[in-house]
Formats: C-alpha cells, structure tokens, sequence
C-alpha cells in the first residue's frame, strides 16, 4: 500500500546494484528502490555463483572432496576443508597427531589474516573509492596479503588453495626454514597490523562514514544465524574456538574481541583486532610446536577405503567469516549421501534486507561491505 | 593575415600547450600515487619511468570504437563531452600564464574566468542526462547540489584578496603580491587560502569529495556510458579544470610570477604545479564522505566562515581607506 503511494508522489526509481558492479563484492544483485537517495525497500537476488558443490560432494570419495571444498569460500580455503574433516575424522573416530593438528591451526590462522586484510582492503574500496585513499589501503593489505601467501608457498607448494589438511593428518610438513620464514613474517606484521588498526580506527573520515551505519541488534542476528565478526560486532561473545573448542584452540590463549554497538565501524575493529590475536596464536604454535608423526592414516590404496558408519553428523568450526558447519549423512559408503554446508556467509548476508530501508546508496555499499560476504561461500 | 598571427596563433599554441601539460599531469599523477602506495606506477611505455604512457593512453582512447547507449540522445550525448572540453579550455584565456599577458584583456578577469568555469556543469549535466542511465542520473543529480553550493565558498575565498588589493585583474592583484604574497596576509590570508582549497577540492571532484563518480556506489558516474574519445575529453577536461583552479589558485594566493630570487612567468605554473601536487596527496590519502555530510559541511561550517571572513575584510579595508 505504501510503496503505491510513493510512486505516486515522487516516482521511486529501481535501480539495480549488481550483479556486475564494483562493489557487490562478488556476483550479487540487489535491487534498489530509491526516492531521491534514500533507500525505500531492497530486493536481494542470490544464486549468480551457485556451483552445486553440496550435490558434487555426492559423487566423491571422502578423500577427494576437502580439494572441492577449498574453492567454496574462496578467501580462506582452509577453513572449509579443516571443517569438512573434522566432520569426517568425529564420524570415524580418527585421532589426529597433536603436530598435524597444531600446522593445521597454523595454516587456518594465516589464511584468517590474509582474509581479514583482504576484507579490509576491498572496504577501503568500498569507502574510498578505486581512485583514491581506498586503494591505498587495499594496496597495503594486499601487499602483507602476498606475503602471508609466499610463506603458505614455502610449507605447501601452494600458494592459495593449499591442500594442507587430509582426513587422519596434514600432507605438509614444516622444517627449520620455514618455521623461520614465519617467523620472519611474524616479525613482520605485526607492527604493520598494529598500525594500520590505530590509522584506521581514529581517521576521521571513516568513523563519520561507518559508525552508526547499519546498526545491527542483538535480537536480529540471533533471529537471522548471524556469526562470526558479525554476531562479535554486536556485542554477542561467540566464537567457536573458544566456545566449542577443537583442534587445538583450548591449549592456545588468546582474547575474543567484541564490539560494543553492531555499527559498520565495530564490525570493522573486530576483525582487525582479531587478526592481532592471530598473530597471538601463531606465536604460540611456534613455541609449542611438538614433534610427531603428521597422519594417523596409513596411506591407503584407494580412497574408496574411507566409510564413515551409517548416520548423520554435524560439526562447526570457525572460519574466518563465522559458523562454518558441515552436516553428513553416510549410508555406510564411501561416498556422502548428503553433505549440507552450513555457510556463514549466507546467514549473515541474510541480514542486508532488513538493514538497508531508510538508509542512503552510499550506505548500502558500506554496510554491504561491513558483513563480508564471499559469494563462494553464499551460493556454494 | 593580421588576424590570424594577431588571434589564432596564441589560442593554438596555448591548447596544445596545456593539453600535453595536462597528459603529464596524469603521468605525474600516476607516479606520486604509485609512490604513495609503493608501487612502481608507468615505467615500461618509454623508459625511463614511462614517460611516454600519457601518449599511448591518448592513442588508445582515440583508436577506441565509439559507441553510445541505445536508448540515448545521440545529439546532446555527443554534445556532452564538447561542451565540457570547450569551457574548461576557454576559461584558460584569461589566465596571463602562457604569454606576457592574458588574451582577452579585461578588469574583470577573475569574475569571468569563475563565471565561464562554472559552465561546465551544464556540459556534465547534458551528459548525465543523455545517457539515459540511472547511475549517471544520480551521479548528475549529485554534483549539481554539490557545485551550486560550494561554488559559495570558493567565490567568496576569491573575493576577499580582491577586495583588500581593490581589483578583480589578475595583472593588479599580482602586482599587490611583489613584496607579500596574500597567503602571508595576517589570518585573513590563511583562513582564505584553506576555505579555497576545500572548495576547490570539491569544485574539482577531487576525493574526499569526489562523489558524481564514486564508483563504489555509482559505478562511474555521469562517465557510465561513455567510452573512447569522448571519454577522454571528460577525463582531459576535469585535469584542465583542476589545472586551471591550481593557476588560480598560485595567481591569487602564492604571488604568481613573483619570487624570492627572481620573477617569470614560468614561477606561475610551477607553483600551480605545487599545488596540484597537495591535491594529488589528499586524494590519494583520504576515503570519501557521503553527500548529505559533504552539503552539511559546506553549509554549516564553509559558508559562514566565509561570510563572516567577507564582513571583516569588507571592515577592514574600510578602515584602511579611511586611514589613507
């Protein structure tokens, strides 16, 4: 009844962000109705990248499927097959040696902070503009960016999609050289984190342009299966490492940072604070780091030979977005008979509709750009 | 044949002049916000340091295919471009930097040379609105709120030295500045001197305050549509615009010709040079702001300031013709 009245008055223009636009951060389409600048009501179209990864996994073997995986939320690789295979290895009951599980966790942490910084860049663009005081910063995170992934190259061979986890272990392992090149960029970052935190979070410009935009509550990220910086930014202490420990996060010490106000600006800050407890956990790996055998698996003759009993399971874990979790049916085979991702992408992306109304095109880039959406992840 | 030495002999050299000064200017651009950014920026298109890409870029753009929407108005969207090339080439007549003087002699000169700047809006709205797309409908919608109200400021910020050295010349006003240059001025120069940079700034489309083409919401902006040459007249005609503002700017606040150890008008364009350099920092360091904050700003803060900073100057040279 209301949107009548509008075009009947003023006229409310559609205008259609995405899907290829510069800042929809991926392919997404969200259909605007404007009265002058300001955002009426929002239409969000899903489904540009939808790859059918879950129905893929239905033809694999277990063992194939983490390689699959990795291309899912296409930021943080290893998070999705490190979730996959704990699902696999709490089904089968497989022990895991406490080394492969500590460059595990090493891997994941590095790959959390080029995620991070990459998340903080393309917001720069978002901000600032392709042309501007924006590129510059996402030219400096992509800078570190590169760096964390040459030393990835060094451990796994790869640079990006790193095929680090198996089920039963890890495939790599790390010697004196490269336990020293992470150290090296260790030493590194972590003034460079610490410093573009304190740029970023006086300059003045981005505080009048993130904070107080999209305000998001309590009650609508629990409503909506928010998690991750998402859910953290306002105000709810959930982080699965430490909520639902596994691996091994419960022998590690670091800090859940927390927003006070669900603002863009918060949302921000978290991430950026917790890639500083990254480099926290990174240095305590490599001072804990225990010898040890790499896989409990013998290397099999066939991957058909891993067979989950029957039944479901689902497990979570923390990628750098949120809750990633991995639901599994196994009929006794060797193959899944159903594999659910459980994005968290998805759910936070699910917020956007009800943040944008009342807000202004310039808004909506910034709070777009505050959940992080991979659209990897979102579509699958 | 008078004519032609006497008319059309200045009006070519001038253009093709500041044409390849304003190619350069995008190279200089280029390098300082690859050096910013610690990256090599040009380097391979005519070594050293790609001094050759401003060429290279040109002929690409010129060998592009030219196309233009369907649903467009051929005539003005063609039209655009032109408009915007031609006013923001013209307001260079006026600017006694290439010869001894200017061309078009005249008291009035900065009066005209802010009355023919302005201008070129129309030919930005023309092109907006011939596109027949959104996000350039929008973007024109922008910048026409944008320029109308920080053209306030930027006059007045012009105003004033021209009120205390009692001429609209520029010949007069540089040469008030032989012995103090009007930024030195006590306070009034000063507060002058950064309201004309901010609105400048915004005059120019300049990050922070560059929001008909903010690309992250509208794509490109009112340049959506455009590809090829005319494209390139827009990107040339916006850098000549800020060139021009920069001329202006060292004309009226730094003194133009005049300097420390000797005087040339070569010392204009270097300054002016300067100048578009600090422009080049501020782009290259600060995100955008959005368009309700930028009109705020102008409206709360920018133009009282000046009005108030008009009424003192107003008072003070009252006093000082009173005193004389």
């Amino acid at each position: 009844m209301e949107n009548k009245i509008i075009e009947k008055d003023f006229g409310d223009l559609a205008l259609n962000m995405g899907p290829q636009h510069p800042s929809t951060h991926g392919v997404f389409r969200l259909k605007l109705h404007l009265e002058g600048e300001k955002i009426n009501r929002v239409e969000s179209y899903l489904g540009y990248l939808h790859r059918g990864v879950e129905k893929l996994t239905e033809n694999l073997d277990y063992d194939m499927i983490p390689p699959v995986l990795e291309r899912d939320d296409y930021l943080s690789p290893t998070s999705n097959s490190l979730g996959f295979i704990n699902t696999i290895e709490e089904m089968c009951n497989i022990e895991v040696p406490k080394r492969a599980s500590y460059l595990r966790v090493l891997i994941a942490e590095l790959q959390r902070i080029s995620s991070h910084l990459v998340a903080l860049g393309t917001y720069g663009l978002d901000l600032g503009g392709a042309l501007g005081g924006g590129a510059s910063l996402f030219l400096y995170c992509f800078r570190e960016r590169e760096k964390i992934l040459d030393v990835l190259e060094v451990i796994t061979g790869t640079r990006f999609h790193t095929n680090m986890n198996q089920v039963g272990g890890v495939r790599y392992d790390v010697n004196d050289e490269s336990l020293n090149k992470i150290k090296d960029l260790i030493n590194y970052l972590k003034p460079k984190l610490n410093e573009y935190y304190n740029v970023i979070s006086n300059d003045e410009i981005f505080m009048k342009r993130t904070k107080n935009i999209g305000i998001i509550t309590k009650e609508l990220v629990m409503s909506s299966g928010g998690s991750g910086p998402v859910a953290r930014g306002s105000g709810i202490n959930y982080d699965i490492r430490k909520n639902n420990s596994y691996e091994i996060y419960d022998e590690l010490s670091f800090e859940i940072p927390i927003g006070k106000n669900g603002d863009s600006y918060d949302r921000t800050m978290v991430r950026m604070r917790e890639t500083i407890e990254s480099i926290k956990i990174i240095e305590q790996i490599l001072e804990k780091l225990p010898e040890g055998a790499l896989c409990s698996r013998k290397p099999l003759k066939s991957a058909k030979l891993l067979k989950p009993p029957k039944g479901s399971h689902y497990k979570a874990i923390e990628s750098p977005r949120g809750e990633l979790g991995f639901f599994i049916v196994s009929d006794g085979t060797s193959m899944p008979y159903r594999m659910k991702i459980r994005a968290p992408s998805f759910s936070n992306l699910s917020i956007v509709e009800k943040l944008l109304p009342e807000t202004y095109i310039a808004d909506a880039v910034v709070i777009l750009g505050s959940l992080d959406p991979v659209f990897g992840d979102v579509d699958r | 044949m008078n004519l032609f030495i006497d008319f059309v002999t200045p009006i070519f050299l001038t253009i093709s002049i500041l044409i390849l000064i304003v190619a350069y200017l995008v190279w200089l651009e280029r390098k300082v916000a690859a050096k910013m950014q610690s990256r090599i920026g040009p380097y391979l298109v005519g070594k050293p340091h790609g001094l050759l890409q401003p060429l290279a870029d040109a002929l690409k753009l010129m060998l592009k295919d030219d196309s233009s929407p369907k649903n467009s108005d051929r005539l003005l969207f063609n039209f655009g471009p032109i408009w915007v090339m031609v006013v923001s080439l013209a307001s260079f007549a006026l600017l006694p930097f290439v010869f001894e003087n200017q061309m078009i002699k005249t008291n009035l000169a900065l009066m005209l040379f802010i009355a023919i700047s302005s201008l070129i809006i129309v030919g930005i709205f023309i092109a907006g609105w011939s596109s027949n797309n959104k996000f350039a409908l929008i973007s024109v919608i922008r910048i026409i709120a944008q320029i109308i109200s920080y053209e306030i400021p930027l006059i007045i910020s012009l105003l004033i030295p021209c009120i205390i050295i009692g001429s609209l010349g520029f010949i007069e006003i540089i040469n008030y500045q032989q012995t103090t240059w009007f930024i030195f001025y006590p306070v009034i120069g000063q507060i002058a001197f950064i309201l004309f940079f901010i609105s400048s700034l915004a005059e120019g489309n300049r990050i922070p305050f560059d929001l008909s083409e903010a690309e992250s919401e509208l794509v490109s902006g009112y340049t959506t549509e455009y590809s090829g040459i005319k494209f390139a007249l827009f990107y040339l005609a916006e850098y000549v615009h800020l060139f021009g503002i920069s001329v202006l700017g060292s004309i009226i606040f730094l003194g133009g010709p005049s300097g420390i150890f000797f005087t040339s008008n070569f010392l204009i364009v270097f300054k002016a040079l300067l100048l578009f350099t600090i422009v080049l920092f501020v782009r290259w360091s600060f995100f955008r702001i959005r368009i309700d904050q930028l009109l705020k700003f102008n409206w709360n803060n920018l133009i009282p300031i000046s009005f108030v900073l008009l009424l003192i100057s107003c008072l003070l040279k009252y006093y000082m013709d009173l005193v004389i």
